[in-house]
């Protein structure tokens, strides 16, 4: 029989007999604290100085009102975008430190060598590196980028719910920060990124690392799947007069794809995670081995949501590669209508093939076959638009700026990923290939060379718009060809590892023939960290020379969508007046028929407030789970009364909205004509 | 293409628009989708209880437990509430505040009811050995029905705080907007019991 967290208090004697301090801290003791792990004490004194220089810099700068103000309790659709862009960079950096510290250890790991991590530490570290990088690092980029993007895209002045936005991000933040707290208070889940039972059971997970994924994991659930439900309302009603679906920008296109799938599958992963959590901490039935439980059934529902989550990054990137192409050629995307339709295939297919992830389970030759197929047409409607890509380039005048090399990288690259998509589509090859390093290589590559390099394609594409200066090219395009040579070298080896047979997540090795293979990885990772150390210099370089980058057209790159009709940075309310659209390329299409801009007749704009309530109900949520994590039911009772209490409390405010004056608007715009025409 | 041929006549259409823009009020077609979002949520608990159901583990079968007596009534009290919600809604459009609240504490009552049966149902299955630990099947029973049970509680949470607020500043566009979503949410309740009965109670005790 299993323990559950309820009976470690029915257990003792007298339920009186618990100690004050375990009613008052649950199980958390000092042993909690990892003080005898050399290598977290040295983060934790890196990450403690680093942030108390940070609080110290903010403090004696006196930016606490204006961070307060103007950025946290913001409502404004671009500033909580940027948010989501900082925290996925700050994430990824985290997240990119699992990834090498894996590759060192696997590469000297050989012949007797244990290397430097223990099997408890290294289960921690891949667990936290695919956590991280899916949840914390890739979907608030995608969802800064919509964020950031779409509004401006389709001519509207803000989302449909601004504060649900600025509570979305807060979630998102807190999930991040619980996943954070585990490093330094208790242990991660050792049990791989998708925590599959019985492993993640009570039994055989009985710490609090299981736990930390689950509620990390269940507080940025909720950001996300509220905040693809105000996108999609947001893409549905907002569009600028004359936008038809049919006109719509394929970024816009892509959102909306990536905002449906989110709403028709993160209640599935809340759900599945809430059914683990009441088998431990409850003491239910549903994937333990005994009692009538089953665990493939939560293999089943987790990747009914996994593998569509895999679309979700994946589409906004191609979304972004639809942008960056047609600006870069100096073209109408090619094909238009069938990348639309392909990106609303894609969007229904990713939701029939989840049982391609475990084959191997056993259920016999006909479900497998018909996975296996649906799996293989997704490489059609993604085909189609690769070619969409290359045609759209065939005969266009293009300027190899960053963000086309990193689209054209992505081709290449994304390629390759998707034929060995195609090869583990086979239900007898992987039988052989399942769980193996081969599996690694092929995620890697489609969400490296598919997902990262759209985004990093994306960042270079739209600083300008956000920031009003380009981003240096010589150091982006040390980025990119370090990211790009780095991953061939980094995951070309997994593919041969895996052919050989090398299974995932092992932390040490007999085969010394095999070390040869994991050394180039290394190498290769050691690349890529070259690669983000020039992200990151490039965005210190351009901060430097911001004055001889400055854009002061509002359109450096001769765009073809709405976003760039605006000034850089847009004004709060994006447009004086709202656009009216004729053309998917509405811009290009303004720009030439002879459009002018507006100079009078400014109108006062109706613009919702700011608040600070999403701020204080994400920290309430992190404080609950934090209570939840280390069973200090008093705390948690108490939080979740808060939690509501602030919720009811926030509904009578009816005082939300404001106008920006008239003066104010002909302000700004007239600043911008006075711009506009020093320029020329 | 159509858009080359008009920038060749030269032709200046309008680009902006000189009036204030007001786009359609999202909130119905969001809270609609939150609803579907919740929906899902429903259906991997429906889906678990179809796989998991029959696994008794050697304990107790829905003919064993089920009072189908209890429960009859149980659905009619939430077959009511909807109606009473319903009337609400009407004295709303008929703008009749007290009339309105008078219906949506009926609504509460029932809402009410509807849970006080649910809990001594469990209670008694509990006090009888066959809790949420005993079998996979139960396991699903209560995960399901306790699940609908909590989106009740947050029904009448939401309910009587709407109340306050309809009686504090009147039937508004915003409080009027507000009903309308927790009418959805109320109904929808209502649909997702309408499948815990027939599938869980009805077919469970069919075997």
């Amino acid at each position: 029989m299993h323990r559950a967290a309820y009976e470690t208090i029915l257990d003792d004697p007298m339920f009186g007999d618990i100690s004050l301090t375990q009613f008052l801290f649950g199980r958390l003791t000092w042993e909690a604290i990892p003080y005898h792990e050399p290598i977290l004490v040295v983060t934790f004194a890196v990450v403690a100085l680093g942030g108390i220089a940070l609080l110290g810099l903010i403090t004696k700068f006196k930016l606490w009102g204006y961070l307060w103000h103007e950025w946290f309790t913001s409502v404004d659709h671009k500033k909580i975008g940027i948010m989501y862009i900082i925290l996925a960079i700050i994430m990824l950096l985290r997240g990119f430190a699992d990834a090498i510290m894996m590759r060192i250890q696997q590469a000297i790991a050989f012949g007797g060598n244990e290397g430097y991590l223990n099997p408890h530490h290294y289960d921690q570290i891949f667990t936290a590196h695919g956590v991280i990088m899916i949840f914390f690092v890739a979907m608030p980029f995608v969802t800064g980028f919509m964020n950031y993007v779409v509004p401006l895209q389709i001519g509207a002045r803000d989302v449909s719910f601004p504060f649900l936005n600025n509570f979305s991000f807060w979630m998102t933040t807190g999930g991040a920060v619980i996943i954070m707290m585990s490093l330094f208070v208790g242990e991660f889940a050792r049990t791989g990124w998708l925590a599959y039972p019985p492993l993640s059971g009570a039994d055989y997970s009985p710490g609090v690392g299981v736990d930390y994924y689950i509620w990390g994991l269940q507080v940025a659930g909720v950001g996300t799947t509220l905040s693809g439900i105000n996108l999609i309302a947001t893409i549905v009603k907002m569009r600028a007069p004359g936008m038809t679906f049919m006109k719509m920008p394929v970024f816009t296109w892509t959102s909306l794809c990536t905002n449906i799938l989110i709403v028709a599958t993160f209640p599935i992963l809340t759900a599945t995670l809430a059914l683990l959590s009441l088998d431990r901490y409850v003491g239910t039935n549903f994937f333990t081995n005994d009692l009538g439980g089953n665990p493939m059934m939560y293999i089943n529902l987790i990747w009914i949501w996994g593998h569509p989550e895999v679309y979700i990054l994946v589409l906004p990137a191609f979304g972004i590669f639809s942008e960056v192409v047609a600006t870069f050629c100096g073209k109408r995307l090619f094909g238009y209508t069938s990348m639309v339709y392909a990106t609303c295939v894609i969007m229904i297919l990713s939701y029939i093939v989840w049982l391609h992830h475990f084959f191997t389970m056993g259920s016999g030759a006909s479900v497998n076959a018909f996975f296996g197929i649906t799996t293989m047409i997704i490489s059609i409607p993604t085909g189609a638009k690769m070619f969409n890509w290359l045609f759209t380039m065939y005969r266009g005048r293009i300027r190899y700026e960053v963000p086309m090399l990193w689209t054209v990288g992505f081709m290449v690259t994304f390629v390759i990923g998707g034929m060995t998509g195609v090869m583990l589509a086979i239900p007898p090859a992987d039988f052989v290939l399942h769980n193996s390093l081969f599996l690694i290589a092929h995620f890697h590559n489609v969400i490296i060379g598919g997902v990262l390099f759209g985004l990093m394609a994306g960042v270079v594409y739209w600083f300008p718009k956000a920031f009003g200066y380009k981003l240096d090219p010589f150091w982006g395009k040390m980025s990119f060809w370090f990211w790009q040579i780095g991953f061939f070298f980094a995951f070309m080896p997994l593919y041969v590892l895996g052919l050989m047979g090398v299974t995932r997540r092992v932390s040490q090795f007999e085969d010394p023939t095999l070390q040869i293979w994991f050394v180039i990885a290394a190498f290769g990772a050691a690349l890529i960290a070259l690669g983000i150390a020039s992200f990151v210099i490039q965005l210190v370089v351009s901060f430097f020379k911001r004055d001889e980058l400055r854009v002061t057209s509002g359109d450096p790159w001769d765009g073809r969508t709405l976003e760039w009709s605006t000034s850089s940075p847009p004004p709060d309310y994006n447009f004086a007046f709202t656009p009216v659209v004729h053309d998917h390329d509405s811009w290009y299409d303004m720009k030439s028929r002879g459009y002018e801009r507006p100079l009078e007749g400014f109108k006062p704009i109706h613009m919702p407030k700011n608040t600070g309530t999403g701020v204080v109900l994400s920290a309430i949520s992190v404080v609950l789970a934090f209570a939840l994590i280390w069973y200090i039911w008093w705390l948690a009772a108490l939080s979740f009364i808060a939690l509501i209490a602030v919720s009811i409390a926030h509904t009578f405010n009816y005082d939300r909205d404001f106008f920006i004056s008239a003066e104010t608007v002909t302000a700004t715009e007239d600043a911008r004509t006075k711009l506009l025409a020093e320029r020329t | 293409m159509s858009a080359t041929q008009v920038h060749d006549t030269g032709e200046k259409p309008t680009f902006y628009l000189t009036e204030d823009h007001h786009p359609e009020n999202s909130t119905m077609l969001g809270f609609w989708l939150y609803l579907m979002s919740d929906c899902l949520i429903f259906a991997v608990l429906f889906a678990t209880h179809g796989v998991l159901g029959r696994n008794y583990a050697a304990g107790p079968s829905p003919a064993d437990l089920f009072d189908l007596s209890l429960v009859a009534i149980n659905t009619a009290m939430l077959l009511l509430s909807s109606i009473t919600y319903g009337f609400a809604m009407l004295q709303m459009e008929r703008n009749a505040k007290m009339e309105t609240l008078v219906w949506l504490g009926i609504t509460g009552v029932f809402g009410a009811a509807f849970l006080a049966l649910e809990l001594y149902e469990f209670y008694h299955l509990i006090h009888e050995g066959a809790g949420p630990t005993r079998s996979a099947f139960l396991s699903s029973f209560f995960t399901l029905v306790g699940t609908h049970g909590l989106h009740v509680t947050f029904g009448i949470i939401w309910l009587v705080t709407l109340m306050v607020q309809v009686r504090k500043h009147g039937l508004t566009h915003e409080n009027r907007r507000r009903l309308m979503c927790l009418s959805m949410f109320w109904h929808f309740l209502d649909v997702i019991w309408i499948g815990v009965f027939s599938f869980v109670y009805l077919l469970g005790v069919l075997g």
